[in-house]
């Protein structure tokens, strides 16, 4: 029973874990950048949550303007910086350090408008009322936590699966060139890949925030994890992503209950560097090959 | 006008006249700077020597080698407290600079194994996992990081009736100038434009003998050294380790040195190791302002002029060198 306890926690963080993974993969599949702004995109947005939810927003509100907030921000950067480093012939690498440089600035902006001090951020679902599912205690705040994850998930996947928008993104995504022989319009396309990647970031952080404290840096540990389910699920595949992420929310639980509380964080990075080792495309994605 | 005449002539250090004179005014201004300026600002600039040492290490790995690397903060951490216990155990100075930086090195060989088949994001995650990792270690395991109150480190004598402060500029410069130098030789040399080579096209570098396993270490190993050898400096310098000093930030502040200063190019790793050292100076009361100031710089660097301050220095004397030809 302790174990479909612990099972249980880890499922939710992982969730939570999921969802920052599939923004990753979503934008590494489509631009083959990896944003490294997405933890700091997160982060402005559950300040805007929060800053909105002081003025009586309530809470829905909050969480849909935040959502757009932090797809506004990442669609603003990428036709601001990327497309003009895009027109200057900006290499891959050259691209990945602009998320970079607005990974840098988006913490200074949030330090410089809410301060470096932890924040309690009031949510409607509550932390420590608890259901017990058979032998099992979890909080509301899991089980919510959980089906936003398997949520978010589902309408990810409708959209890439089963919209022409989502063939649209998938065409874009293999074949560049292709697609805009084919007359897509690529960039609008990207802009909303990384609109709709960086919407389910701040929405993971909105539901991570009410158990970690609200400060500047309260996703970088979560984004360093969701990294690495994407690397463990495969950079280039979407459930990957998800099987990544409750993976690497499970073993991590599962660590803490069983070897050391301590290293329970250094799980992620282990897992990073035996993937990377073993099989680098991760459990579900396809190796990229190298032309000459 | 530059005319070079034969392979020797274009490997000479310091070959034009006007670079000679610069070099050595810069020189002497610096051995004087200590009897004029006030000791704050002999210590920013003792700050910039070592910064800068780690960030010619790092350009040699991500400038000239092509290799995306965020763990500097591991090999930081790695160098500085093989420093700090070798100090304790009662090793000299110079020593147990030349140590750490071996260890640090040898840390550097061990990830680049690894990393042989990594590309690009791959190497960066991977890299990124390594120096986050070497933390959580340091963090946790609290014989080889002295815990909560850290380490401690004895300070440096001084001498020759010098102040403690200026003796440690003094023996910081001479370091600096001598890895630079060092740097130069490598670049100039095989070594070098096998690096490049790698960093251009790793098939087409193999294709004409570059032995990718071997200068891919060497770039992993050279680096890391670099990098030791600057966290043993400023352990000393401060007297005191903790593993907070070496986060994330560390290893991207390094960055930020490496891409502003100007990728491939050594002038360009002391500006940049000039400009993450004096802009949180500029902005001591307004900390939060220094991301914002390192991003917007990133950003306008990669944008404007991809091979940072150096680039943009190279850009100028070509200009003036071309007068009135355009």
């Amino acid at each position: 029973m302790r174990t479909a306890q612990y099972v249980l926690a880890g499922l939710s963080a992982g969730s939570l874990y999921a969802l920052v993974a599939l923004g990753i993969v979503l934008i590494y599949r489509a631009t083959r950048i990896l944003n490294f702004a997405h933890g700091d995109v997160a982060t402005f947005g559950t300040f805007v949550a929060l800053t909105l939810l002081g003025e009586r927003v309530p809470f829905s509100g909050a969480l849909l303007l935040s959502l757009l907030a932090g797809a506004v921000l990442a669609v603003a950067f990428y036709f601001g910086v990327l497309v003009t480093a895009q027109r200057r012939d900006a290499n891959l690498l050259g691209q990945v350090i602009l998320t970079l440089g607005l990974a840098l600035i988006l913490q200074g902006v949030t330090i410089a408008v809410w301060g470096a001090e932890p924040l309690p951020f009031p949510f409607p679902i509550s932390d420590t009322r608890t259901f017990t599912l058979g032998g099992v205690v979890v909080s509301h705040l899991a089980l919510a936590t959980l089906s936003v994850g398997v949520v978010g998930s589902v309408l990810l996947y409708l959209l890439v699966q089963r919209t022409r928008l989502g063939l649209a993104l998938r065409a874009t995504s293999e074949n560049l060139s292709a697609a805009q022989t084919l007359g897509l319009p690529t960039r609008p396309i990207l802009a909303l890949a990384w609109g709709v990647a960086s919407a389910l970031g701040v929405l993971a952080g909105v539901f991570l925030a009410p158990a970690l404290l609200l400060d500047p840096f309260f996703m970088l540990d979560p984004f360093l994890k969701a990294f690495a389910a994407a690397v463990l699920g495969g950079l280039n595949s979407l459930p990957g992503a998800i099987v990544g992420g409750l993976a690497l929310g499970v073993a991590e639980s599962l660590t803490g209950a069983w070897i050391s509380i301590q290293f329970k964080n250094t799980l992620a990075f282990v897992v990073i560097i035996v993937v990377l080792l073993v099989r680098p495309e991760g459990l579900f994605g396809t190796e990229f090959k190298e032309r000459v | 006008m530059d005319l070079v005449e034969s392979y020797r002539d274009d490997l000479r250090f310091l070959r034009r006249p006007v670079a000679r004179s610069v070099v050595l005014t810069l020189v002497v201004l610096l051995a004087l700077l200590p009897s004029v300026a006030p000791e704050h600002h002999v210590y920013i600039l003792t700050v910039i020597a070592l910064t800068a040492i780690g960030t010619i290490g790092q350009n040699f790995l991500i400038g000239f080698a092509g290799q995306i690397s965020f763990g500097q903060a591991g090999f930081l951490a790695i160098g500085a407290y093989a420093f700090g216990h070798l100090r304790i155990l009662g090793l000299p100075f110079l020593p147990a600079i030349v140590v750490a930086g071996l260890a640090a090195g040898l840390a550097g060989v061990a990830i680049g194994f690894p990393s042989l088949r990594l590309k690009g994001p791959y190497l960066a995650i991977a890299t990124l996992g390594f120096g986050v990792a070497v933390y959580q270690i340091f963090v946790n395991w609290e014989v080889l990081s002295g815990g909560r109150s850290g380490l401690a480190i004895t300070k440096l004598e001084p001498l020759f009736g010098m102040s403690r402060a200026t003796t440690v500029y003094y023996w910081y410069l001479l370091l600096l100038a001598a890895l630079t130098l060092a740097a130069y030789n490598v670049v100039s040399s095989y070594v070098g434009r096998a690096l490049v080579a790698i960093r251009d096209s790793e098939i087409a570098a193999e294709v004409n003998g570059v032995n990718l396993t071997r200068y891919k270490l060497f770039a992993f190993g050279l680096s890391s050294f670099y990098t030791g050898i600057q966290a043993g400096l400023l352990g000393q310098l401060l007297g005191h380790l903790e593993p907070q000093m070496f986060t994330l930030a560390e290893s991207i502040t390094l960055f930020v040195a490496v891409i502003v200063g100007g990728v491939a190019s050594i002038e360009g790793s002391l500006l940049g190791a000039a400009f993450v050292v004096l802009v949180p100076q500029v902005f001591a009361g307004s900390r939060e302002f220094v991301p914002v100031v390192f991003g917007a710089t990133i950003l306008l660097i990669l944008i404007l002029e991809p091979y940072g301050f150096a680039g943009r220095l190279a850009k100028l004397r070509l200009y003036f060198a071309m007068w009135p030809l355009r």
